[in-house]
């Protein structure tokens, strides 16, 4: 039996999804992770597994598990059947550990003083809460690579702006409410910015694209303009 | 030999049936946004609904084969023409060399296909020919097409074919016209968040496709809808025909081109049969979803793919009939 009590809803005619609640935890997050790497390559029929914070969807071939008096979605939840009823859900996944350089120089930074001010501390201060933690990626999802880490400290927690911005530059660093994240390429987003990494987080040139991987820990550490633009361009 | 664009279109992409096994990387699967009609252009050249496709838009682009090629056009009616002549959708073309395919007038729909018996020499990414324009990579250099690009093509052979015109193959297909606006949809995980109002207004109202439709979605004019709870969702997986409710109370269908995780109510899911009638539609268009159930949803899905894979056997056994013999045929 799994740990946490579950529902599994149909995600649309060929996906279905296992949803552990709304709430964001690292136990439960754990749990989802095990079940996705348990998922990887068991089976031909499946598409595509996508864990998210507390829930994990898997994408299904309607046409191979349709049988005539069963529907593929019974028949894919058969197929995890077997998954959900195993004991050994206590050790934990290998986790890489990433430290990722940011530059909080004003200029990367349009939203540092903001909320800064907002959360009544200095500058210096919030910057030293960001760096002080390992973060959690409890999933990638919106862009190719970004990953949504946890949790940041309650002192620095601070809701998304109301006015999302057109573009963010890559490597954008972010807080949105107890997340911190890293924008991999430019894009529209509506995170507070409070600094910039020159780390290539995303490169489609590669064999593996994307740098980080669901359930790896993130630390962030602090460096200087200079450092920012002497960065070498590459994975670290 | 190769297919090469004369003169850029709005918008034209290589296409497959979509990027599958990335998104917990936050790669989404884009692909064609009407497989049916991507799927059945490769069928009636008897080729597999893997193969590529160039997904057009209106204006579309204006493209030179350089050499003989059999090319098949389904999904939007442009009104095509090969050399200035009219030409079918829906039916193989034998194409001679130096011939030039346009498009005159959007007639009917809103993206058509174009299918090639000759194999496309283009690269996979990830293991799937789709454009993935946002990080410019898959398709042909990541980005749509435009004046001067050359894909490069597999001859093919095609004996007894007097080269210098073009000709019909002879068999076709009779596309099902309807003028309905019905979508289905099955419910979504948060359809009891609308109140009983917002849930009534949902199934009678119709929808109004507003200028805000692309590849990624389509948002809704309509009645504001409304939640009864507005406890916020934490992100996790959305799909192509996800009906999400923002926080306007106004709805956007997610498309091809969708993100692979969303945090705002899913009312709930076009069927996947319906998605192509969806992806053909045009803003200004109305759209009305009406409620079935997932046993429907699938059987009809089931019913489209097996249609399109006994298109695809049966086509190839003519296809290869008719490169012995053409002219007897």
């Amino acid at each position: 039996m799994l740990p946490f009590s579950y529902t599994i809803f149909p995600l649309g005619d060929s996906a279905l999804t296992i949803d552990f609640g709304n709430h964001m935890n690292e136990a439960v997050n754990e749990c989802v992770l095990q079940l996705f790497h348990r998922l990887q390559n068991t089976s031909p029929f499946i598409r595509d597994v996508i864990p998210a914070y507390a829930s994990l969807t898997v994408y299904y071939d309607v046409l191979a598990l349709r049988k005539k008096n069963a529907s593929a979605f019974e028949a894919a939840k058969a197929l995890l059947q077997p998954l959900l009823k195993t004991e050994d859900y206590k050790k934990q996944n290998e986790r890489k550990h990433h430290r990722i350089p940011v530059c909080y120089a004003e200029r990367f930074a349009p939203d540092l003083t903001e909320l800064a001010s907002v959360k009544n501390i200095p500058v210096g201060e919030v910057i030293a809460l960001h760096t002080n933690k390992d973060y959690r990626i409890y999933m990638l999802g919106f862009l190719p690579g970004f990953a949504y880490m946890g949790k940041v400290d309650d002192r620095i927690a601070m809701p998304r702006k109301a006015q999302p911005r057109t573009t963010v530059p890559a490597g954008s660093v972010g807080i949105a409410g107890e997340q911190t994240g890293i924008y991999p390429l430019p894009s529209p987003g509506g995170w507070n910015l409070i600094g910039r990494t020159p780390v290539t987080l995303f490169d489609a040139g590669k064999e593996d694209s994307v740098l980080f991987q669901p359930g790896d820990a993130v630390s962030f550490y602090s460096i200087s303009e200079d450092e920012f633009e002497n960065y070498p361009k590459r994975h670290p | 030999m190769s297919l090469k664009i004369i003169r850029s279109g709005i918008l034209d992409t290589v296409q497959d049936n979509g990027r599958w096994g990335y998104q917990h990387l936050g790669i989404n699967p884009g692909g064609s946004m009407d497989r049916f009609s991507a799927s059945l252009a490769n069928a009636l050249l008897g080729k597999e609904a893997t193969a590529p496709v160039i997904e057009l838009h209106f204006p579309a682009a204006e493209i030179l084969f350089t050499a003989p090629c059999v090319i098949c056009l389904t999904g939007a009616d442009f009104l095509p023409t090969l050399n200035g002549t009219s030409v079918p959708l829906h039916q193989p073309l034998f194409v001679g060399a130096n011939s030039v395919l346009e498009f005159k007038t959007p007639k009917s729909g809103a993206r058509c296909y174009l299918a090639l018996l000759n194999e496309w020499r283009l690269n996979k990414w990830l293991n799937s020919y789709s454009t993935h324009t946002k990080v410019l990579a898959g398709g042909y250099k990541g980005r749509r097409l435009l004046k001067g690009d050359e894909i490069e093509l597999e001859p093919v052979a095609l004996p007894q074919i007097r080269e210098e015109r073009f000709s019909l193959l002879p068999w076709h297909y009779h596309p099902l016209t309807s003028d309905s606006k019905e979508v289905e949809f099955i419910v979504g995980n948060e359809w009891n968040r609308l109140t009983t109002k917002s849930q009534t207004d949902f199934l009678n109202q119709t929808f109004r496709m507003t200028a805000a439709a692309d590849r990624m979605g389509y948002r809704l004019q309509g009645e504001v809808l409304q939640t009864t709870k507005a406890e916020s969702l934490l992100s996790s997986a959305v799909g192509f025909g996800t009906i999400q409710l923002l926080p306007s109370g106004q709805l956007i269908v997610l498309m091809a081109d969708h993100q692979t995780t969303g945090g705002y109510p899913r009312i709930g899911h076009v069927i996947s049969a319906h998605l192509p009638k969806l992806a053909q539609q045009r803003p200004g268009d109305e759209i009305k979803f009406t409620l079935t159930t997932l046993e429907e949803a699938e059987e009809k899905l089931t019913e489209q793919l097996r249609f399109l894979k006994q298109t695809q056997s049966l086509c190839q056994e003519r296809m290869d009939a008719y490169r012995k013999a053409p002219l007897h045929r």
